[in-house]
């Protein structure tokens, strides 16, 4: 009966999406706001059918309702609760619905917060997000529906993959929704401003909320997806640059490029025609990533259960979406007024030059994720592009992108003295260079990419420093001033220190995770002791346990530097029962500046067994320097001016209150 | 159109092009995980395996598929369940006798593949063991099972990825073969 | 579907659940029994195969991969590099029989121009648009079409200096 609901909730949303898609665009066109003030109940509406739908799948999942073939596909009763719930998205149709939920959920918050938006604007917004949803509310009912039924049915579940099976990638996948559904929004505003015909500073203003907030989620679920593959995969290895990783990716890329611009837009009236082609292209990868990961189009360790089929229908949906923005893009843009002047130096001409190496960025991960695809088509001949491309060309482009991040802050609008900014910058010079040589010492040479990587970092750590510093005249004016001016410092700033720095750390991180990771490889008896990186780890005993769907071999590691004990870690290998599946779980313990951490292999028949372990230094700081990006941008986001729907329109370039990015 | 125009049409003229490759990427003929070998038109590689132990069968080796007829090698193994699926039709090709079937038992445990040699019955004239698996990377197989058409002078001409089903065989590799046979 | 496209497609279906030797989580990579005892050669062993595709992998090297032909193969790579090739010749000891497909990072050949030289010109691109954009914007505002007051004006606009936000 409930999956029934559910169903019958799901094609309810659809005819929902239609009226909400039609008659509050018609009504904006014509004027009529009786036709226009359809949209907030019918987005509302559709938020509480696509709940409703969506309860209804976690009831059976929670029930393990194997009627239900979803269930039955993916679920087991044995399995521990929290992955029967969220296992629903662990799947095609139920990230299906996941999606669409985050996506009414998305208009619903339009409608109910977006009260100061003209009326055309909102109706036009609204009704675009209603078209994004009508598509994929028809491509999950005709090709993917989660409640179809199966009788009879079986004893028992399939059980989720035991991969899966697991809390930092059970909740991966709402966090990058979140992200990749977000950017909607931007789309639709980037849509319905160019059927208005109009984009102000106004437009700007409304769209970076949102914008932000998806931004939040998408480096989140990323972060929680890389941080998964390091403890789970078991060689500390946390990006491989996958084709599913490379699809996430790029919407980041898009989505920080546009976050910068729409800055621009807003203060200074410029970079229009740019920012909407971003907030339509960053919404299409996202789309083109549903597509990628879906169809079967490229192999990756990542893709659901594919399906050429329902890979034909996304991408008539992708035609439609994408196709249709980028050609209303080309006939409605032009005619959008050109924006304020800019000199090249200039804070401007700074986020232009963040644009520009983010956008080139994108390009260059998505030309080497589909170029094996490109190349089939062409002559058949099959190429792999893997890491080693990427690490050429991508991270090439982010020298002089983390270079300019800690000038580009410093810089004042419309013209900008370098002179002076430079100056201010010493410190962070010097913090660069001080870095490099520690890294030298450190590791008597290294690779120079690696000790350029560590000598950035530290500039641009410095630099977000410096910044604030600037802002409260550290040091040049007495302490209680500094002090006041720091509180009082719009939020937004913080949100800026925190993310460019946040970004230093974790960049720092990448550089000496990518570079000076120890490793030894042995088989070890139970009392025997292995040495690494100033640590010993003293293999103790292994012993058998039983989980609630699987059994493990346990093994007990004690750790200990210059005699004292630092930790005991217990990696573990699992067999689950129905997927006859193999885990490792490994062991790692952080001790801030490394990770150390400890897997366990096969015994060898004679008493021993094959045991990894691994220094990871400065790991942490990946997960540590994410997580401060993140809280930056929350930061930003709770600043109340960003939330003002009427926004105060500057007449001349009079000097207003610190008004920070 | 001015150059201003073009500018604006071009990412959506991009996206036409990328659109397009999506749709040729989804035919279902294509295989994104095939990997084809890099041997075809060119000579069988230098290889030598034993028989397999107890079956009453010859050993393999290079020279044997120099010898001016047209054969079809079949790499197999006891634990691959598409090897089942296909079998029949290496059984049917044998009952037939126009086209030598030969085998090359990959990673296998002898005892293993007699077991399932006797159960689903011998369509190879010569088995080959290659258990260290180092004579299929030498052919580029990169799974089983695997299938080749061999001309008579020993080039390798055809290769097959994954189970064989008829359709593959009435319209790929018996066409083949009588060409090559002419 | 035709019947012998929708067999085809089943058969597919069960030769790739099969053909796939590793399961996707789990990987141990290098086992003990292959390490050589030489640390330079060992080294570059390890360098050679994270750029080897694993082949019956999802996008992974055989570095990291527990496929049974991951470890054929990289023991076959530290078996050549014993033997005295050069990193080179291993590599085209393994393209010569899977083809260019095995290598993780393209060769640069004329077919793969296009993606090395990509990023590049990508770049060269939007920064040559960026420049006329701009030249063409102060250009259109030509300093010539305002008069002694406007200009004073404008010049002290411009050099309100840093904090003129």
């Amino acid at each position: 009966m409930i999956p029934e609901i559910g169903h019958f909730a799901l094609i309810l949303a659809l005819l929902v999406a239609l009226v909400q898609g039609s008659l509050p665009m018609l009504g904006a066109a014509r004027g009529r706001a009786d036709w226009m003030a359809v949209a907030r109940p019918a987005a509302v509406l559709q938020l509480l059918l696509m709940l409703t739908a969506f309860l209804a799948l976690m009831q059976a999942y929670l029930a393990s309702d194997f009627t239900v073939l979803n269930v039955a596909q993916n679920s087991h009763s044995a399995k521990p609760l929290l992955y029967k719930i969220t296992g629903l998205w662990g799947n095609h149709e139920g990230s299906m619905l996941l999606w669409i939920l985050i996506l009414a959920l998305f208009g619903a918050a339009v409608a109910l917060f977006g009260r100061n938006l003209p009326a055309t604007l909102r109706a036009r917004v609204l009704a675009v997000q209603a078209w994004i949803a009508l598509g994929f509310l028809a491509f999950t009912l005709f090709t993917s529906n989660p409640f179809a039924r199966v009788f009879p049915p079986p004893e028992n579940g399939n059980d989720l993959n035991p991969l899966l099976q697991d809390p930092g990638l059970a909740f991966h996948p709402p966090m990058l929704y979140t992200g990749y559904v977000g950017f909607s929004i931007a789309f639709s505003f980037a849509v319905a401003a160019l059927i208005e015909g109009r984009v102000d500073a106004a437009w700007a203003r409304w769209v970076r909320p949102w914008t932000l907030a998806a931004w939040c989620f998408l480096t989140a679920g990323i972060a929680l997806g890389s941080w998964w593959a390091y403890y789970e995969l078991g060689w500390g290895g946390w990006w491989f640059w996958d084709p599913v990783e490379n699809v996430s990716f790029m919407p980041w890329l898009m989505g920080t490029a546009l976050l910068h611009s729409a800055v621009v837009v807003e203060k200074r009236d410029a970079l229009k025609v740019w920012t909407i082609l971003l907030a339509i292209l960053t919404f299409s990868l996202s789309l083109i990533g549903t597509f990628i990961v879906r169809s079967g189009l490229l192999t990756s360790v990542h893709a659901f259960a594919t399906d050429p089929e329902r890979g034909l229908f996304i991408l008539v949906l992708l035609c439609i979406t994408i196709g249709g923005s980028l050609t209303l893009f080309a006939i409605r843009a032009p005619a959008l007024k050109a924006g304020g002047l800019f000199a090249p130096i200039s804070r401007e001409g700074a986020l232009v030059l963040n644009n520009l190496l983010l956008a080139t960025g994108c390009a260059t991960v998505f030309l080497g994720t589909l170029y094996p695809l490109f190349l089939e088509a062409f002559g058949g001949a099959k190429v792999s592009v893997g890491a080693p491309y990427f690490n050429a060309t991508f991270a090439p482009l982010m020298v002089p992108l983390i270079a300019a991040m800690a000038i580009g802050p410093l810089m004042s609008w419309k013209r900008a003295d370098m002179a002076g900014v430079f100056g201010r910058l010493k410190f962070a010079a010097a913090a660069g260079v001080v870095a490099a040589l520690a890294t030298l010492y450190l590791h008597s040479g290294g690779p120079v990419l690696a000790i350029l990587g560590m000598a950035l970092a530290a500039w641009l750590f410095t630099g977000a420093v410096v910044e604030w510093a600037e802002r409260v005249k550290l040091f040049r004016i007495p302490l209680a001033g500094s002090w006041a001016r720091a509180r009082h410092l719009p939020r937004s700033a913080y949100g800026m220190m925190l993310a460019h720095g946040g970004l230093a750390i974790a960049v720092a991180g990448m550089v000496a995770a990518a570079n000076w990771q120890g490793e030894v490889v042995r088989v070890m008896r139970p009392g025997e002791t292995a040495d690494l990186a100033g640590y010993s780890y003293r293999f103790d005993a292994v012993r058998s346990l039983r989980g609630p769907n699987y059994t493990s071999n346990m093994a007990t590691f004690t750790v200990s530097r210059d005699g004292r004990m630092v930790a005991v870690l217990t990696p573990e290998k699992r067999l689950y029962d129905v997927q006859r599946r193999e885990t490792t779980e490994a062991a790692i313990h952080t001790t801030g500046l490394a990770d150390l951490y400890a897997v366990i292999g096969d015994p060898d028949g004679r008493g021993g067994w094959t045991v990894r372990i691994f220094h990871e230094p400065l790991v942490p700081w990946i997960w540590g320097g994410v997580l401060i990006m993140v809280a930056g941008g929350i930061l930003s986001l709770s600043d109340r001016r960003l939330r003002v729907g009427a926004p105060v329109r500057r007449r001349k370039a009079a000097p207003a209150a610190p008004a920070a990015a | 159109m001015t150059m201003r125009r073009w500018l604006f049409l071009s990412p959506a003229v991009m996206f036409t092009v990328v659109a397009g490759y999506f749709f040729w990427g989804l035919n279902p003929e294509r295989d994104p995980r095939a990997v084809p070998s890099a041997l075809i038109d060119k000579p069988v590689p230098a290889f030598e395996l034993p028989p397999l132990d107890g079956i009453d069968r010859p050993g393999l080796a290079t020279a044997d598929l120099t010898g001016g007829q047209v054969t079809l090698v079949n790499f197999f193994a006891s634990w691959c369940i598409p090897c089942r699926a296909e079998h029949p039709l290496l059984m049917d090709l044998a009952e037939a006798g126009t086209l030598p079937v030969i085998g090359i038992n990959y990673r296998d445990k002898p005892a293993a593949a007699r077991r399932w040699l006797d159960q689903l019955g011998n369509p190879y004239g010569r088995i080959g063991a290659d258990q260290g698996g180092r004579t299929a990377i030498d052919w580029g197989v990169s799974g089983v099972p695997e299938t080749f058409v061999i001309d008579g002078s020993g080039r390798i001409r055809y290769q097959h990825i994954g189970p064989m089903s008829r359709w593959d065989l009435e319209n790929k590799i018996l066409p083949l073969v009588e060409e090559l046979s002419r | 579907m035709t019947g012998g496209a929708r067999m085809r497609a089943r058969l597919r279906a069960a030769a790739v659940a099969l053909v796939l030797l590793a399961p996707a989580g789990g990987a141990l990579a290098v086992q003990p029994d292959e390490v050589l005892g030489d640390p330079v050669l060992e080294q570059r062993a390890r360098a050679l195969s994270k750029v080897i595709r694993c082949l019956v992998c999802q996008n992974e090297s055989i570095d990291t991969s527990n496929a049974d032909l991951a470890r054929d193969l990289r023991i076959l790579v530290r078996e050549r590099l014993t033997a005295g090739d050069s990193d080179d010749q291993v590599l085209d000891y393994l393209v010569a029989r899977y083809g260019e497909f095995v290598l993780l990072r393209p060769r640069m050949t004329p077919a793969n121009y296009l993606l090395w030289f990509g990023p590049a010109v990508v770049l060269v691109l939007g920064g040559a648009g960026i420049a006329l954009f701009l030249r063409r914007r102060q250009a259109a505002s030509a300093p010539g079409d305002l008069n002694a007051e406007e200009r004073a004006r404008l010049a002290r606009l411009l050099d309100e200096g840093p904090g003129s936000e």
